[in-house]
């Protein structure tokens, strides 16, 4: 189990009590902003709460950082990290697994019911009978509630997303090559790859952004463009928001490693980004499926 | 062991005065703040319940207008769920896991006082929403669209609610994983673990599955409610049912969620009282990972009326029923402990026993429900609330008295006070018959649930009811007062507290020393658990 006699445990902290802190203001702020009752003033509060989150996010892990450069940590407290890590990891998956759910349930389920298949024979012969049930749909069942609905067409795989995926996939290599040059201890190799990395998310999310520009102001495609619109938006929205988090991410192992924080066999740091980044990796794949091609 | 007694002198230092608390990485210290969180919400959560019995208490209104009833039979849930009955477990976890598996403390302590400290917060948030334009959410703690779209300024944060006490539960389960499986003392094996290390550790699993979904789920409300998304209208391709489908796909697990650290407290309490060791244990572990697996592929029999088709109808009852029998292997094992044993009859083995029976109850009316065509006529009755009344109050909460009671001399080194604990003990188990039994025929006889009126017919059991109600309400009372006054007092008990209790914890001084195990203790099977 443990390869020492004694136990690590951290000092009294006040990270978590000011993170849970900021946590409250930041869902206040948003939620007065967004019910409308004080949108300036719940915008600000908002504003504030996200900074908070990010200054406990910084002393904490400087905490963490400092007490791993000291040696303070044992092999347990490692294989504690990681078993955190990688649950972490898994309940993101079942985070995205819920918006994937809601895309099939669309896909398989509800848009031929409407259409008039089974039981949604008179759904579709009464209400809606100009509704065909396409993927993705042409038509939105009811027009009138939906009016910035009808959108010219969407985004094809074949374009900027093939070439996301090749950009991901070749950033998962880049990840690789920088973990083999940390293991040969080779520290220039390390920090090379890694930007080379950085790079390769930063270029993702700049295309990804110029796609959604594309959708918005020349395909009408928007967030109210009924399922397909709101399942496109939210599963590829989320999916960027964590490749812009895990680009940050990378972009702080890196400063790491121009410090040389990390050793050939102490990194979990390190290791527990790649986990995340070939985890975003997987779930493009999931999209660039499944929402982009077929 | 002994020798974490010595060690312990020069590590105990305590830290002091607020900050002891506020920036705790000890995990009994973070116990101890959840169970006295959870045990305010429960008070918190009653006081709804006495107002929606107030108000059932004869046909009419009488009290509160229809619209805050509902909001009380809403907040009521939300409260007891989130704010009593998951706390309690989560508390009694960072109590009683690294002591019961020889560990210093719980894997990540930081990480730990986050999950604590976020619960205060999230609550603030959810009931700051009484004194909102439109009131507190008012649409069931189910949340099911459109109906929930109504709520006025409260919708937000009844959705950042769910968001940030998810965040907290998922931090508290990673944290209990990594505890179990990489902090126990040598010779604590997996098939050595005390029963409730073993049912948290499935409940961890459980919780990390279930409340992200839910998480995706509620952030969908949100985008329909402010963004124009159309996932749960149908004008929009979109379909309400669908909430349905993804609520209850985590709304199922919750269910064992709550339910899961239950079965382990009262394995751990049953051999105590029979002097023998448990019966079946192999089983019991194997049984209780069979009801967490099966719990995934039974959501939809919360949504039997729905309009699913009938593959689908037939699909989950056959499925719901198989879970009566890994739980029915639980039940018989429990029985099976205490036949020819030893027993004596302590507050914490009456309120384990009376779990069995009236955990029974409860069971016997979900297998009921789980038959398709039977629950067309129980469905939204009060059936279904004296149901998940009797697994959850008479169920969840019996045992998470029964733990207080057993484990209370440990944590304070007093014994309680034993005929205040039996006054509680069958003042509860009196009324809370009085108050839910009645209750199912009233849904037999077709009475709907969240509903503040009712035809006269329903009048007289209604009354009982409520009479039931207001007296177990009042019988918590003296559960409060145990607890401070064993805190504050009381008879010196040994380390080992109970005659037949067997596993670590017994081992340790009582009260244990601030930082539980210094140095790994050595694990044998004898000394292993109950």
């Amino acid at each position: 189990m443990s390869d020492s006699e004694t136990y690590f445990i951290p000092e009294p902290s006040p990270w978590p009590v000011v993170g849970s802190l900021a946590l409250f203001i930041s869902f206040v702020g948003g939620s007065l902003f967004l019910n409308g009752s004080a949108p300036m003033f719940g915008s600000f509060i908002l504003g504030l709460g996200i900074a908070a989150i990010i200054y406990m996010y910084y002393a904490w892990f400087s905490d963490v950082i400092s007490e791993s450069l000291a040696g303070r940590y044992n092999s347990q407290v490692d294989v504690s990290f990681r078993w955190g890590m990688a649950w972490f990891i898994f309940s993101e998956v079942m985070f995205f697994a819920a918006f994937f759910g809601a895309l099939f349930y669309a896909r398989v389920l509800s848009v031929p019911w409407l259409g008039g298949e089974g039981a949604g024979f008179l759904t579709n012969a009464v209400l809606w009978p100009d509704f065909v049930p396409e993927w993705p749909i042409d038509v939105i069942p009811n027009f009138s509630k939906f009016t910035a609905s009808v959108y010219d067409d969407v985004i094809h795989a074949w374009g900027v997303p093939a070439i996301n995926t090749l950009i991901l996939l070749t950033s998962g290599v880049t990840l690789t090559f920088a973990h083999w040059a940390l293991k040969k201890n080779n520290q220039k190799g390390l920090v090379r790859w890694l930007f080379v990395t950085v790079c390769l998310g930063i270029i993702f999310v700049y295309f990804q952004a110029g796609e959604y520009h594309e959708a918005y102001t020349e395909l009408n495609l928007k967030m109210t463009s009924g399922i397909y619109g709101s399942t496109f938006f939210l599963l590829t929205g989320f999916h960027g928001f964590h490749v812009t988090m895990g680009t940050l991410m990378l972009a702080v192992i890196m400063f790491r490693a121009m410090k040389g924080h990390f050793t050939h066999e102490n990194h979990f740091a390190f290791e527990a980004v790649a986990w995340y980044w070939h985890f975003v990796d997987v779930v493009w794949l999931g999209l660039f499926i499944f929402v982009y091609w077929i | 062991m002994s020798e974490a007694a010595v060690h312990d002198d020069h590590h105990d230092h305590k830290p002091t005065g607020i900050g002891r608390w506020l920036f705790s990485t000890n995990h009994k210290d973070i116990g101890t703040m959840y169970l006295l969180f959870s045990l305010l919400m429960f008070f918190v959560g009653g006081a709804m319940a006495i107002v929606i019995r107030a108000e059932l208490f004869q046909p009419g209104l009488q009290f509160v207008n229809p619209q805050f009833f509902n909001s009380m039979t809403t907040m009521h849930a939300l409260v007891m769920i989130f704010g009593a009955v998951m706390p309690a477990g989560v508390g009694l976890a960072n109590w009683m896991i690294p002591v019961m598996i020889g560990a210093p403390d719980m894997a990540l302590p930081r990480m730990n006082n986050m999950s604590f400290w976020i619960l205060p917060f999230g609550f603030t948030l959810l009931l700051s929403t009484f004194f909102m334009d439109g009131g507190a959410p008012a649409g069931g703690w189910t949340m099911y669209p459109p109906l929930v779209l109504q709520t006025g300024n409260a919708f937000p944060f009844l959705i950042f609610t769910v968001h940030i006490l998810g965040i907290s539960s998922i931090m508290g389960a990673i944290n209990i994983i990594a505890t179990v499986f990489n902090m126990r003392a040598p010779g604590m094996t997996f098939m050595r673990l005390p029963l409730f290390v073993w049912t948290w550790i499935i409940t961890a699993f459980l919780l990390i599955a279930a409340l992200p979904v839910f998480a995706g789920a509620v952030t969908m409300l949100l985008t329909d409610q402010y963004f124009g998304t159309s996932f749960f209208d149908a004008a929009g391709g979109g379909d309400p049912v669908m909430f349905q489908h993804l609520f209850w796909f985590f709304g199922h697990p919750e269910v064992y969620i709550l339910i899961l650290p239950a079965f382990g407290i009262v394995s751990q309490i049953i051999p105590t009282f029979s002097r023998k060791r448990l019966f079946g244990y192999t089983s019991m572990v194997y049984a209780t990972v069979a009801i967490a697996f099966l719990s995934f592929f039974v959501w939809a029999h919360h949504m039997f009326t729905v309009g699913m088709p009938l593959a689908g109808e037939l699909f989950f009852m056959y499925a719901t029923m198989t879970i009566a029998i890994p739980t029915g292997v639980k039940i018989f094992n429990w029985v099976a402990t205490m036949w020819r044993g030893s027993m004596t009859f302590e507050t914490p083995m009456l309120f384990s026993i009376a779990f069995i029976v009236l955990f029974s109850v409860g069971g016997f009316s979900g297998v009921m429900m789980s038959i398709t065509p039977v629950d067309f006529q129980y469905h939204d009755t009060y059936f279904i609330v004296a149901h998940f009344h009797y697994v959850l109050v008479t169920g969840a909460v019996f045992a998470l008295f029964a733990a207080a009671y057993y484990w209370l001399p440990k944590w304070t080194g007093h014994m309680y006070d034993e005929g205040l604990g039996k006054l509680h003990f069958w003042t509860s188990a009196v009324f809370v018959n009085i108050l839910f039994f009645p209750q199912h025929f009233l849904g037999l006889a077709g009475m709907p649930r969240r509903i503040p009126d009712y035809a006269v017919q329903f009048a007289d059991w209604n009354m009982v009811s409520s009479l039931g109600g207001f007296a177990f309400g009042l019988s918590q009372l003296i559960f409060v007062v145990v607890v401070f006054k064993c805190i504050r007092g009381g008879d010196k008990v040994t380390d080992q507290v109970w005659e037949g209790a067997r596993g670590l914890e017994w081992t340790l001084s009582s009260p244990p020393p601030f930082h539980s195990f210094t140095v790994p203790p050595k694990v044998t099977e004898e000394s292993a658990h109950g």
